[in-house]
This record gives C-alpha cells, sequence and structure tokens, in this order.
C-alpha cells in the first residue's frame, strides 16, 4: 500500500466532491420537475400525452445513461451550423450543461414512474370522498393526494437518488473532471488503481451513506405516527416498572 | 444525415454496428451468468448462521451497489495491467507492456456489480418460500438434494424472475461502460463510425435503437419466461 500516494490523492479527490455534488443536486432538482409533469401526463385521459408520456419513459428507461449523454453532447456537434444559428451552441459546447441535462432527462423518466406509483398507491375512494365534500382539484391534489404519494415514494426515491450519485460518473467521460474523473486521471498516471480505488470509492461510500441517512431522517418526519409511538413506548416503560414494585 | 452511411457492406456501417451489438450481447450474457453464480454464492452467505459470511456479503452488496461501476472498470483494468505485468516480469522475464483481456475485464466488472442485485434479488425470492414447505419436506423424508431441487429451487425461481429481468436490463444497459477501455461493443462502434463520418448524432441514435431493440426483445423474452414459471399457479 502506497500510503504517500493515498495522502496525495486525497485532496485532489475531495476536489471533485463539489462537481458531482453539483451534478448531482441541479439534476435532481430538475428532474422531479420534469418528472411531476410526466406522471400528470401518464395519468391523464388525454389520448395524445399519455402514450407520449410513455413512450418517452420507456426509450429513456431502455437506453443506456452513455449513449443517451454522448448523443447530447457529441451528437450536438452534428448540428453545429443550425445550433449557432438559433444561438444554443454556447450551451451544447459546455460538457457541464450536457451532462446536467442528459442526467435531468435521465432521472425525470425513472422518477415519473416512482411519483406514478405513488399517486396510483392513494385510495381511490379517498379521492372521491375529497370530490363529494366539494375540494377543488388543486386542493384534491394538495392536501390529499400528494401528501399520501410522496409518503409511499420516498423510499423508492431514495435508491434513485444513490443511483444518480452513481451515475454522475458518467459526466467524467464528457471531460468533466469530477470525483472519477480525477480518479482516472491519477490512476493513468501513476498506476495505482488500488490506491486511488480506495479513496473514491470511500468519498461515494460516504456520500451515498449520507444520502440514505437523510431519506431516513425525512421519512420519519413525515411519518411522525410512528415517531410518536415509539416515545409513547418511552413513556409507558417506567409506568410497567412502577407496577411490577407495587406487585 | 446521410443515410448511405448505413448501408450494408463495405461502403456502410450497418454490419459493423451489427457486429458490435452482437459483442454487446456476448458480453452482457456472460457476465449476466457470472452475477448469478456470484448472486447465488453471496446470497447463501447472506442467509447462513455464520455471522461471517453475513457480515462478508453484506460488505460486497453495500459497498458495490454504492460505488460507480465506472470506477469498478478502471480498477479491474488498470489493476489487472499492473498484475499481469508483475506476474509476466517476475515469472517469464517478460519486460512489455501487457493489457488485461478486454472481454473478460467486462465480463468481471459488470459481472461483479449485477452480482450485488443479484444477490438481494435471490435472497429475497429464497426468503418468500414458505418455511412449512421445507418443514412439510423434511417430514415426508426428503433429502437436502431433493428438498433443493423439488421445492425451494422451483419457488425460488418464481419469485426472483421479475428481478432478475430487472437486473438483466441493468447488465445489458451497463455493457456500454466498458466502451471505455476499448471493447468493440456498440458504443465503442459507434464512436469509430462517428469519428470517420462526422456524423456523431446519426450513429449515436443508430446505437440507441440497438439498445432499445435488445432491452424490449428481452423483455418479452422474460414475460414469457413469468407466464412460464407461473403455469401451475391458481389466483384467486
Amino acid at each position: 500500500m502506497n500510503w504517500e500516494l493515498m495522502g496525495e490523492a486525497l485532496p485532489q479527490l475531495l476536489g471533485g466532491v463539489p462537481d458531482t455534488l453539483t451534478l448531482v443536486a441541479t439534476s435532481l432538482a430538475l428532474g422531479v420537475v420534469l418528472a411531476v409533469g410526466l406522471a400528470q401526463m401518464r395519468l391523464s385521459k388525454n389520448r395524445v400525452l399519455s402514450p407520449l408520456a410513455y413512450g418517452y419513459v420507456y426509450i429513456f428507461r431502455s437506453t443506456p445513461l452513455l449513449v443517451q449523454i454522448f448523443l447530447i453532447y457529441y451528437g450536438s456537434g452534428q448540428f453545429r451550423p443550425l445550433l449557432q444559428d438559433i444561438g444554443l451552441w454556447t450551451l451544447f459546447r459546455e460538457p457541464y450543461f450536457c451532462a446536467i441535462l442528459a442526467l435531468m432527462l435521465n432521472t425525470g423518466a425513472y422518477t415519473s414512474e416512482i411519483i406514478r406509483g405513488g399517486i396510483q398507491s392513494v385510495p381511490f375512494g379517498e379521492v372521491e370522498a375529497g370530490r363529494a365534500i366539494g375540494m377543488s382539484r388543486f386542493q384534491l391534489f394538495r392536501r390529499v393526494i400528494f401528501p399520501q404519494a410522496i409518503r409511499q415514494a420516498l423510499p423508492a426515491y431514495g435508491n434513485e437518488v444513490i443511483l444518480m450519485v452513481k451515475s454522475s460518473s458518467l459526466a467524467s467521460t464528457i471531460t468533466i473532471l469530477e470525483v472519477t474523473g480525477i480518479a482516472k486521471k491519477i490512476i493513468a498516471a501513476t498506476f495505482q488503481p488500488v490506491e486511488v480505488f480506495i479513496i473514491a470509492g470511500s468519498i461515494y461510500l460516504l456520500i451515498n451513506f449520507l444520502v440514505t441517512r437523510v431519506i431516513q431522517f425525512t421519512e420519519r418526519r413525515l411519518n411522525p405516527q410512528y415517531h410518536r409511538e415509539r416515545s409513547a413506548k418511552a413513556v409507558v416503560k417506567p409506568d410497567e416498572s412502577a407496577d411490577a414494585l407495587v406487585h | 444525415m446521410d443515410l448511405t452511411l448505413l448501408a450494408w457492406g463495405d461502403t456502410g456501417w450497418s454490419d459493423e454496428m451489427l457486429r458490435g451489438a452482437l459483442m454487446t450481447l456476448a458480453v452482457a450474457l456472460s457476465a449476466y451468468a457470472f452475477s448469478i453464480l456470484v448472486g447465488s454464492l453471496f446470497a447463501a452467505c447472506k442467509l447462513s448462521s455464520w455471522a461471517a459470511l453475513r457480515i462478508l456479503a453484506d460488505v460486497y452488496t453495500t459497498v458495490v451497489r454504492g460505488i460507480p461501476e465506472l470506477l469498478i472498470i478502471y480498477l479491474v483494468f488498470f489493476g489487472g495491467g499492473v498484475l499481469l505485468r508483475t506476474v509476466a516480469s517476475g515469472i517469464f522475464g517478460f519486460d512489455g507492456y501487457v493489457d488485461p483481456p478486454l472481454f473478460v475485464t467486462g465480463l468481471v466488472c459488470i459481472g461483479v456489480s449485477a452480482g450485488a442485485y443479484n444477490t438481494e434479488v435471490i435472497r429475497g425470492a429464497v426468503q418468500a418460500v414458505p418455511k412449512g414447505q421445507i418443514e412439510a419436506a423434511k417430514a415426508i423424508g426428503m433429502s437436502t438434494g431433493q428438498r433443493f431441487w423439488r421445492v425451494l429451487l422451483p419457488q425460488t425461481a418464481r419469485y426472483a424472475l421479475p428481478g432478475l429481468g430487472n437486473v438483466w436490463q441493468l447488465t445489458l444497459k451497463e455493457t456500454s461502460l466498458i466502451s471505455v477501455i476499448g471493447l468493440v461493443e456498440i458504443m465503442r462502434q459507434a464512436a469509430v463510425a462517428a469519428g470517420s463520418t462526422k456524423e456523431p448524432f446519426t450513429f449515436y441514435l443508430v446505437a440507441a435503437v440497438l439498445y432499445l431493440g435488445l432491452t424490449s426483445l428481452s423483455n418479452q423474452g422474460f414475460r414469457r419466461a413469468e407466464v412460464w414459471a407461473n403455469r401451475g399457479v391458481r389466483y384467486g
């Protein structure tokens, strides 16, 4: 084990963390907006919108993310004159823009299915009850459907976030130096793959550990009834022991 | 877009792209077989009564599922290279540059990565088989082998199929990452074609269509397999 190299590689690899996190956070935030729209389209009875959303989701889930990234980053070069004419070339020239666009379109497809599952898990009787007492469509969504759908969807969304942390490593294939990109650079220069892998791998494991923690915490906050049960039990215990003393 | 580029034979790229697709399929199939082997092994570890084996399997699934596949590919490719060179110069006195075989590197990387997901799928499926059935099999005097082949395996396979189908899709898509170390499968072939024709969009689109075709076809296959595996099950 080359400790000296590990000492040098650590700060370099940590330097890639902000890029990794920016890629993940930006594409997740944009992806959720896209996903909510797609899920609404998919669940609507419109005969154009629903198949359109289905087709989108199907295509993005059936092709590798790498193809999507290359199609946007390298593929846009084929339409350079056109893109220059409409002033979009400055965007598509940027690897960051292309990576975030691809990651966002990709996570949007997966997340829309998670949201759809969440919305469909809400018992229809509750929706009917909401309608019966005269809630508007927005009220119904805001007060009945959304709060329950989000609780149902959260664990699956946690997995999606972890997949995105891993997927962001593909940005290194289009010259972005996030954690994996830097790791590859150091490996290629030093030929010490094991040392670099241990540090870079630990960084990813740590990020994903924190992600699962945040998701667990949010789950507990969204389901206070479980939390209350537990604290109620804690209160009960002294009484039990008191009972035992009396007997 | 110049469609004559997609002609069959020496003038176009269709035959090359299709050959790339066959390579993708070959890597995916062998990696998948490997991943089921690895997955079964570690699922057995997870269900073992030995704490050491359980911890080993937990570390495997946690680490592999939490680290990007690309990083694993770099580790195996460059690590394998260093290892091979050490062996070549240490034992055979050969001082040249040796690269690890690309196909095997791809097979191992994708197999190990998919294996972690298959571990969980198989563990869940084994646990879904009701304990009472195993007890009943014991009660009527079945041997361990008979219990495995007649009671556990057919039902585990049925419960595991949907999950195994998902992992197959994942495997198929993940093979695209092997292109970064130079194995000529769909993505690499598309990059080569894009480079020499200056039409990257056309060829990455062809690549996307090929992947779409492969996943759609195998989806159908898995759906049929599920119908077959559930043929003896009555619902309701």
